[in-house]
């Protein structure tokens, strides 16, 4: 592992991005339109439990549509040039790092456009540091988990298809997680019973991040 | 044939599981009273038994209420399951709620907490009507417990499905590691067997825990932790067969497979031993919930619990090494390499 490939390639990440403007563009607006779509259908009653669910919904459809780009982007020939170039778990690990930056920015975004159209009534009594640090830890955890799913989903080129039905089930726990401690926040829980859930967010984080540092090398290379 | 000796093993178990597991019969249990409420005075209470034999001597039967008892004045046994006891019941229990004691056939049966005191006091002048009778070792038969009943016979089925589940999905994960570590086929075949087979024993232990709930809680499905996890983990192994037929090189299919494989491992362990204990859930042994093992106080479930999961796994086993076998015909058709 050496830091200065892990940011010579987050640097690339970030340009690639940066010059493909029209893919970032297009997450944000995703997030817009679906926070749009739920503010039509709520018809601005969201209650507690239901205002939660549906953000955390709107959040997830959103990871999957930002976090399939991080291996869907490349192609065969990209990927063979970065392949003799850097090492596999440098390159994972940027990945994550990336993921999980963008992901952090798109969940507070997708927080702040949420609390807009769908007003704040249900955080009145909430305890709104830990509901951000929930949808922080939430989002960052999506990137975790989902960007080995969209590694394999990419290395068997069958895009955003597999990518959903291989993602889902392995996201759950820790979507059921991010919704319980969500809740629990809006609530107003102390930290003593919301942190439980915060600490087992970072948990499932490192444990998907340890996994996809020690399995890429075999996803990596074709033989 | 000397090698299947655990194949017979696995099969003669299973059948003494059937055999034992379903004849045995339950423990003498008091499982309804007609009335839950006895205020001061003269109360008349039908009991109805299962399994009981209340007709064959004479029962005695008292309230015990904070380690004072109060006699009944009459106990008639219209019929084996049926009782009818009177009770002169005093002012001033000093609890709440009283349990009834049975005393009949040598055996003591108790229904706790079967009835609410309404006019609670500083306590009553104990009578002697229970002698401290050591029960006699009863037969062989498992405990009747309150809301289970027969269906406590679940415990041979259900249970060990899922350990059968645990033990193919570990033995699929050994498979998928040395399929990384080899690039070898043949362990990628018994790979996708033991997830196979694991889905099977997934599937049957869906369906019986779904009875199960179904006959206790009242319903097919609940959304409580453990649960919730069963069915996500099914899913997880469903989309790795998903991602095996979407892929057509097999020798990429044999990575990705063991790589996805790995992965749904980690967090099937998060799904199925942490996520549960982490909240409350309806499901024996979790969350707070008392498991098997605290009814089972004479060990008589256990005689049958532990063969059947050894003979679920071996049955599993034999299972999973069928269509090991089976799947490399078929590579063997499609001409794959063998290694």
């Amino acid at each position: 592992m050496r830091p200065a490939e892990i940011l010579h390639l987050l640097r690339l990440e970030l340009r690639l991005d940066l010059h493909q403007r029209h893919a970032v563009g297009g997450s944000l607006l995703y997030v817009v339109s679906a926070v749009f779509v739920a503010y039509q259908a709520m018809q601005g009653r969201a209650e507690g439990t239901a205002w939660n669910a549906l953000f955390w919904i709107i959040l997830l459809f959103a990871a999957f549509n930002t976090l399939a780009r991080s291996f869907q982007r490349e192609d065969a020939g990209q990927h063979l040039y970065l392949y003799t170039l850097a090492d596999p778990r440098n390159v994972i690990l940027a990945r994550v790092i990336y993921g999980a930056g963008t992901m952090l920015v798109l969940s507070l975004l997708s927080f702040g456009t949420y609390v807009l159209f769908l007003g704040h009534a249900p955080l009145n009594d909430a305890n709104v540091g830990q509901y951000l640090l929930a949808v922080v830890a939430g989002g960052t955890g999506f990137a975790a988990v989902l960007t080995l799913v969209s590694a394999i989903a990419s290395r068997a080129g069958n895009g955003v298809g597999l990518m959903a039905v291989l993602g889902f089930p392995i996201v759950l726990p820790l979507l059921l997680s991010a919704i319980k401690a969500g809740r629990l926040a809006l609530i107003g829980m102390p930290w003593t019973v919301t942190g439980k859930y915060l600490l087992w967010l970072g948990l499932v984080d490192v444990i998907a991040v340890t996994l996809a540092w020690v399995l890429f090398p075999y996803l990596w290379r074709d033989r | 044939m000397k090698s299947g000796w655990w194949k017979a093993l696995g099969v003669l178990l299973l059948l003494y599981v059937v055999i034992v597991g379903l004849r045995t019969p339950l423990a003498p249990a008091l499982v309804h009273l007609s009335e839950d409420k006895l205020p001061p005075g003269r109360n008349e209470v039908v009991v109805a038994g299962y399994n009981t034999r209340f007709t064959a001597d004479a029962p005695q039967a008292w309230l015990q209420n904070d380690a004072q008892f109060v006699c009944a004045t009459a106990a008639t046994a219209e019929r084996d399951d049926r009782l009818r006891v009177v009770f002169d019941v005093p002012d001033g229990l000093r609890r709440d709620l009283s349990h009834l004691v049975v005393r009949s056939n040598g055996r003591t049966l108790v229904f706790h907490d079967a009835f609410w005191n309404p006019a609670k006091g500083a306590g009553i002048a104990n009578a002697g009507c229970a002698p401290p009778v050591e029960d006699t070792a009863g037969p062989f038969e498992f405990p009747d417990r309150s809301v289970l009943y027969e269906t406590i016979r679940n415990l041979f089925f259900h249970v060990p499905m899922w350990f059968t589940m645990m033990w193919l999905m570990t033995l699929s994960l050994l498979h998928s590691i040395r399929t990384l570590r080899n690039n070898d086929l043949e362990h990628d075949r018994a790979a996708v067997s033991a997830v196979s087979t694991g889905l099977l024993f997934a599937f049957l232990g869906l369906i019986t825990g779904s009875l199960w709930a179904r006959n206790t809680w009242g319903t097919w499905w609940t959304s409580d932790p453990q649960l919730n996890g069963a069915a996500a983990v099914t899913l997880i192994y469903l989309a790795y067969l998903v991602l095996r037929g979407s892929v057509n090189e097999f020798d990429k299919r044999s990575r990705l497979a063991a790589i996805y494989n790995i992965f749904a491992y980690a967090l099937m362990i998060v799904f199925f031993l942490v996520l549960p204990r982490l909240t409350d859930s309806l499901h024996p042994g979790k969350g707070g919930n008392p498991a098997f093992s605290q009814y089972d106080l004479d060990h008589h479930l256990r005689t049958v619990f532990y063969p059947a999961v050894a003979g679920w796994v071996l049955v599993g086993t034999w299972l999973y090494t069928l269509r090991r076998r089976a799947r490399r015909i078929e590579a063997w058709l499609d001409e794959e390499p063998s290694a």
